[in-house]
């Protein structure tokens, strides 16, 4: 039997939670609202001497993934965390962590994109690197963020997959809101991370290798395939992973959550905090006989279009929720994903898009209710009308 | 109790609304029931008015937007009535606890209220007696508690004491000035 112990909890308390008990070699980070909290606590744990981490405090985020690269390569398990314009401020060296096969591990906290400045939850920082080549996990409440971050060391690391590995909240909505939550032990946790064995480690003397090489037109495309395949075999180990930590501690994780799907002849998709206050929408409109149902994405990357396309399949209509704007004037991102997930189903359902929730604008449970409404319209008339609209915004 | 109750803190900035959401959660999750605490973040100002949120319930709690009815509200600064609508969404039901020296009576002429239950503490005077500062966020946690039922008087003391013990080893005065500003407040709280 597993020990467990209830404890109050913010997103970023739970995030530095499981870094102190990954105990990480080395932690380079530079604060950033709302994620400061994540690299803070853990610097106390660093100065208290909890963890055996070296911390290295940088001047930006840019050093910070470039000395969290650096000594991922040199064969350490590393960690960081950052949101918004940090992440955009990493983007150029994320690709490189990934081209590199480092499977650094990042609590990254989701937060709008400066013009104008805000500092409240949207996925427009998370969904700008999702070409990075970096595994991305969504979490819905503190629980999901803790469990994620223990995960995400085992997927990263895996042989298979050596990839880096982002697991994400909503700001302030999760990161600064206090839940209940189960805690693992700190010999569990280790116990589950294991060793970190590098297949290459730049400081293994006897065995000499070349890190950050160039490629011409001989070799580039070959080792950005390589890329490909590592993100291609990353659901089996996603999959395995969270069985794995579902037997040990009770929690199962797979690349979506169905709720009410089975019968459902309307849903919803979204990721992160918004599907919990979903799930009450869905309770409610099945207490009024509307067959509502709800599709979590906790994996964006790799995108589980199969997946999706097999729990989708008999639902007459579906609302996208993209907290997020692509400004492609084609809808956003996540939208974009589901709907071609469901090209090849020999009878597809009807879908739309809504972007909401850009800079922090509260989502409640009213205005989900009413998107299930324009869903049943939706199924009943056959006609999607709009196939993109902004849900909560002042026109 | 309720199904899922839902509690409102006003406050200024570094007035302790956020803590006080934040300890109450805790001493909830401690007696295993479920809980959020959240704050209401603008621009962060020391001094400028805020809003935390609690919502607890027997049944996980997988809601995560704003609380906009809330069936309690907690005022930490009398100088906010008046300048802040404290009542927006309080049912016909719903609970004020408000931190002032005066009577609930004075404080339903003053906001000319309609409906609802007053309840007063002077937290200032209780915890600036036994904490020898202004620390309003304590006194109202035990007005709380003896208010609305959420946490029983004995289990609010116990944990507070069990969290306290940990962060002020040296500081027995702390503790105990904590635990009485507690328990005066369960005696000093007034109802209509």
């Amino acid at each position: 039997m597993v020990t467990k112990e209830k404890a109050a909890r913010t997103g970023n308390e739970a995030m530095a939670e499981a870094m102190r008990q990954i105990n990480p070699d080395v932690v380079a980070a530079y604060p950033i609202t709302p994620a400061t909290e994540i690299v803070q606590i853990f610097s106390g744990y660093v100065a208290d001497g909890l963890v055996d981490t070296e911390y290295v405090a940088v001047e930006s985020e840019h050093s910070a993934m470039s000395a969290c690269i650096g000594a991922s390569a040199a064969g350490a398990r590393v960690m960081t965390g950052t949101s918004s314009q940090g992440l955009m401020l990493m983007a150029e060296v994320l690709y490189i962590a990934s081209g590199m096969r480092l499977p650094i591990v990042l609590a990254e906290v989701n937060r709008a994109i400066s013009a104008p400045i805000n500092i409240h939850c949207d996925h427009s920082d998370t969904m700008a690197n999702r070409d990075a080549g970096w595994i991305q996990l969504f979490s819905e409440n503190s629980q999901e963020a803790y469990d994620n971050m223990i995960q995400a060391v085992r997927i990263a690391e895996h042989p298979d997959v050596s990839l880096p590995t982002m697991a994400t909240t909503d700001g302030f909505i999760i990161s600064h809101g206090m839940e209940a939550i189960e805690l693992i032990s700190d010999d569990e946790v280790q116990k589950f991370v294991g060793k970190y064995q590098p297949a290459h480690p730049l400081l293994n003397v006897d065995k000499p290798i070349t890190a950050g090489a160039l490629d011409f037109t001989d070799y580039y495309f070959e080792h950005r395939r390589q890329i490909a395949v590592g993100m291609a075999n990353a659901p089996k180990v996603i999959a395995r992973i969270g069985k794995e930590f579902g037997d040990k501690f009770g929690r199962y994780y797979g690349f979506t959550e169905s709720y009410k799907l089975d019968d459902a002849e309307v849903a919803i998709a979204c990721l992160g905090s918004t599907a919990g206050t979903a799930r009450v929408a869905v309770d409610n409109l099945r207490s009024r006989g509307v067959k509502a149902g709800l599709l979590k994405i906790r994996v964006f990357r790799p995108f589980p279009a199969e997946e999706i396309a097999n729990i989708l399949k008999n639902v007459k209509a579906i609302a996208v929720l993209d907290r997020s704007d692509g400004l492609s004037n084609f809808g956003g991102p996540v939208f974009n994903e589901i709907r071609s997930a469901l090209y090849d189903l020999p009878s597809r359902p009807l879908v739309v898009d809504y972007i909401y929730g850009l800079g922090g604008r509260d989502i409640f449970v009213a205005d989900i209710e009413k998107v299930y409404q324009t869903l049943s319209d939706i199924s009943k008339s056959g006609k999607i009308g709009d196939l993109v609209q902004y849900l909560g915004v002042r026109e | 109790m309720a199904e899922l109750l839902e509690i409102r803190w006003h406050g200024r900035g570094g007035q302790g609304a956020k803590t006080g959401a934040l300890l109450l959660g805790e001493t909830v999750v401690s007696t295993g029931k479920f809980m959020q605490a959240f704050p209401d973040y603008g621009p962060e100002r020391m001094g400028a008015p805020m809003k935390a949120y609690n919502r607890i319930s027997d049944a996980p709690i997988t809601v995560h937007c704003g609380v906009t009815s809330p069936q309690v509200v907690v005022v930490l600064d009398p100088t906010l009535l008046g300048k802040v609508d404290v009542t927006q969404g309080l049912p016909d039901n719903g609970v004020l606890i408000i931190n002032t020296p005066k009577s609930p009576a004075e404080i339903r002429t003053q906001l000319s209220l309609k409906g609802r239950k007053v309840y007063t503490i002077d937290a200032n005077k209780v915890s600036t007696e036994t904490l020898g500062r202004a620390i309003p966020n304590t006194p109202i946690l035990g007005a709380l508690a003896k208010v609305t039922g959420i946490v029983d008087p004995k289990t609010l003391l116990d944990d507070t004491r069990h969290k306290l013990e940990k962060k002020f080893k040296n500081k027995p005065e702390v503790i105990e000035g904590n635990l009485k500003a507690i328990s005066r407040a369960f005696e000093e709280v007034r109802s209509e």
